[in-house]
């Protein structure tokens, strides 16, 4: 395909997406991302198509990506022809008819449940959907396709200037194309934050018959997903972000390393090479400029180490997955010793942006160091939950409170960066999020995991958690890596048991220095990062466990015990009919005994008492 | 393994050493496990030795040497879900199965695997019952979903 072609193409795609945005039957889209699917989006849309079916009404479902507010799945969009788009949050399968039957026979805007719409104009009592209290502070770059277009439709893509910037990439020598990406300001967005032009900059001017580019889509983080959702929600942007990357190069063959447990993002990219292959956007002299690329798949097979880019290539060779020494740095001697630029599907996907709206654009939005947006997955305790795009330099508070609407109880500490991050308390709510603010915390940014902690989540469980997770993940070269974070466990164990000394925070600390000084890659130098920061942060907890044998948080399962509270017990036998070992007894209507020899601390009892017992909150747990 | 299966997935790839991991994709999406007949073989084909297969396929979590139960239970323990109360929900699976995470019920019915993060982070925990995901759980709701599971 030439660029006459490419023209021709994008005209017939504006004039589908008008149509499609000017629908003449109803259109009603369904938020089926994989958080959609976990929040029953499949069974809405059966209820969908029975409504439709059973009145014979005819209308389209799209399935689009995650729009961002998880907490709000799944969501269903109504759009009426002549009328906007209109959001409803938590569309369970029995809601559909409700919901469905206001638009189609009473041909009004139904009310419960209602977002907001879409549409430029003013609605009486209905709110912009984008001026949602989650979605208002956000600044949505690299997100802005998600849950807009139909991403299984290269038209919707093409149509909101899709292909447009490698089209002008193309058109640039090389080197102005690099200064583009220099004057952006991008950095690495999977975490480690190395100015991306640079990285870019080695591999060109290595000599080589063959480079390759790689996409590194091994979002391994435990509480992390924004790489899927934008895989899910806008493939193209991916594809396109890899060809401006590969023509910059000179790279001729790219990888994508993606998680097989993302079977969804697995199969839009699928189809989204194949869309683009089509219209000869992939394969030999693309857009007649002589540029050859074409990309291949690899389905990681479940190793978090395999997110470090030496481990990752070994893995792509068909090999184990273990990290080696740098240099030589992948950017000179990379996969199969060729030159390897390895890329975030976020930092690939942000490209065509600074190429379509220019370099200075992007480096408007940030800080003087970390320029741009980042997306981050807020979760946790958090009110509102979900997917979110940020420019660098707003402040946890912002993100914590105004777009995840606070907590319930009160805030305790949020985790950035998973398991290689830490964990920062409510000292660091005014930090402006970048890059060196997170690095002088002692976390790091990551690829975008916030956890939000507050009062009733232990701080040493935590730790614990997440070098349980390091553990088991570490791939065993290092031995400092290997056995001292076996070590840590072990101590964090013993001191969850209610069996700490004092001694042991400091054997803590000299492990933790250890370990960071004596690992060859990433995941053993940063994998003291939650056990160091909490130390830091929250000693006092620590201290709490070992002096005083108390849970503060009543998590620690040794140290807590279950209560009933007499005054507040209606007897309504609730409790007694789930507790799997009889620990609970008593006659209806008379106030319950708990037993704790028999107790096994399974929670069954506490969750029936506060949601569906008479009385509520009779059961406490407690240190 | 039957030669002819072996001869497809043999089409299927070109035989070069970077091929190893999709073809023990290819050989565990048919059989659910990696059979020892099915690695002797890619080691012949492969010129790679049989231990070193080993070597590979036991580094990543995604392979298994045994036949797994009927049904697959998997409990998230990413870190949302462990903040909000995972752990509880892989007691729940362990004592209704009596199995621990990896093990499979001995009438073969079903196995247990505990996972590290399904990507659904905001809907935690998270539970997934064959390829069905359930968000938002909790100890009971868990116990209903595994009541009438057990149920058909």
């Amino acid at each position: 395909m030439n660029n006459k072609k490419l023209e021709a193409r994008h005209r017939q795609a504006v004039k589908n997406w008008l149509e499609y945005t000017n629908n003449e039957r109803p259109l009603i889209y369904v938020g089926a991302g994989s958080c959609g699917l976990a929040a029953g989006a499949a069974e809405t849309i059966d209820a969908i198509e029975a409504f439709l079916k059973t009145r014979s009404l005819e209308a389209d479902i799209v399935r689009v990506g995650c729009i961002g507010p998880c907490y709000l799945e799944p969501l269903v969009d109504v759009k009426m022809p002549g009328k906007p788009r209109i959001s409803y949050s938590n569309v369970s399968a029995d809601g559909v008819d409700r919901l469905l039957e206001v638009f189609f026979e009473k041909n009004e805007i139904h009310k419960p449940h209602l977002v907001g719409h879409f549409g430029p104009e003013e609605i009486d009592g209905v709110p912009r959907f984008f001026e949602h209290p989650m979605l208002a502070p956000q600044v949505r770059i690299v997100l802005r396709n998600c849950g807009i277009i139909d991403p299984e439709n290269i038209d919707h893509y093409l149509a909101r200037d899709g292909y447009r910037a490698i089209e002008k990439a193309l058109r640039m020598p090389w080197k102005e194309a690099l200064e583009t990406v220099k004057n952006s300001g991008l950095r690495g967005r999977g975490g480690a934050g190395f100015p991306t032009w640079r990285k870019w900059l080695f591999a060109r001017e290595t000599e080589s018959d063959q480079r390759y580019l790689v996409c590194n889509a091994d979002e391994g983080d435990p509480g992390a997903f924004m790489n899927r959702s934008l895989i899910e929600g806008d493939p193209h942007a991916l594809l396109e972000g890899m060809l401006i990357a590969a023509s910059v190069i000179g790279a001729s063959k790219g990888y994508i390393y993606i998680r097989a447990e993302y079977p969804l993002a697995i199969e839009r990219l699928r189809n989204a090479i194949a869309a683009i292959s089509d219209l000869e956007l992939l394969g030999e002299d693309i857009l007649g400029s002589g540029f050859s690329f074409d990309i291949t798949i690899k389905e990681g097979a479940g190793a978090f180490v395999c997110g470090e880019e030496t481990a990752l290539m070994a893995s792509i060779e068909g090999k184990r997955g273990m990290p080696r020494t740098r240099p030589p740095f992948p950017a000179i001697s990379g996969l199969w010793g060729k030159p390897t630029i390895i890329n975030n599907v976020e930092t690939l996907s942000t490209l065509p942006n600074i190429f379509r709206n220019g370099a200075e654009w992007y480096a408007g939005y940030g800080t003087e160091t970390s320029k741009g947006t980042k997306t981050f997955s807020l979760v946790g305790k958090v009110r509102r939950t979900g997917l979110i795009e940020v420019p660098l330099g707003t402040t946890l508070r912002s993100v914590i409170f105004d777009i995840g609407g606070g907590l319930v109880k009160e805030f305790k500490a949020v985790q950035t960066g998973g398991p290689s991050g830490g964990c920062l308390g409510k000292e660091f709510l005014d930090t402006p999020i970048d890059y060196e603010n997170l690095a002088a915390a002692g976390s790091i940014m990551g690829s975008g995991g916030l956890i939000v902690i507050d009062r009733d989540t232990c701080i040493v469980d935590t730790a614990k958690y997440f070098l349980s997770f390091t553990q088991s993940e570490s791939c065993g070269k290092c031995v400092p890596c290997r056995v001292g974070t076996r070590h840590l466990v072990d101590i964090l164990k013993k001191i969850c048991m209610g069996k700490g000394e004092m001694s042991d925070i400091d054997k803590l600390e000299k492990l933790c220095a250890a370990i960071k000084g004596g690992s060859l890659c990433g995941l053993g130098q940063t994998a003291p990062n939650p056990v160091l920061t909490s130390l830091k942060y929250f000693r006092e907890e620590f201290l709490e466990h070992i002096v005083n044998k108390r849970c503060p948080a009543a998590v620690c399962r040794d140290l807590i015990v279950y209560r009933i509270i007499k005054e507040k017990c209606t007897g309504c036998q609730r409790c007694v009919q789930v507790c799997p070992t009889g620990a609970i007894t008593g006659p209806r209507s008379e106030a319950h005994n708990l037993d704790e020899s028999k107790c096994i601390k399974c929670r069954s009892c506490y969750e029936i008492c506060r949601f569906d017992a008479i009385a509520g909150d009779a059961i406490i747990i407690e240190s | 393994m039957t030669d002819d299966v072996f001869v497809q997935i043999r089409r299927e790839f070109k035989g070069e050493r970077a091929d190893l991991i999709p073809v023990l994709q290819k050989i565990q999406s048919i059989y659910d496990y990696l059979p020892r007949e099915a690695i002797a073989k890619t080691a012949r084909w492969l010129k790679i030795s049989e231990n070193e297969i080993f070597g590979v396929a036991t580094f990543y979590t995604q392979f298994r040497f045994m036949p797994r139960g009927r049904h697959h239970v998997k409990v998230c323990l990413g870190t949302a879900c462990h903040v909000k109360s995972g752990e509880q929900m892989l007691e729940v699976a362990k004592r209704r199965f009596e199995i621990e995470p990896g093990e499979t019920t001995k009438d073969g019915e079903y196995d247990l695997e505990r996972v590290v993060c399904l990507g659904c982070c905001a809907l935690a925990p998270v539970v997934t019952l064959d390829d069905k995901i359930y968000g938002q759980m909790s100890v009971l709701k868990l116990q209903g979903i595994l009541d009438e599971q057990q149920k058909t």
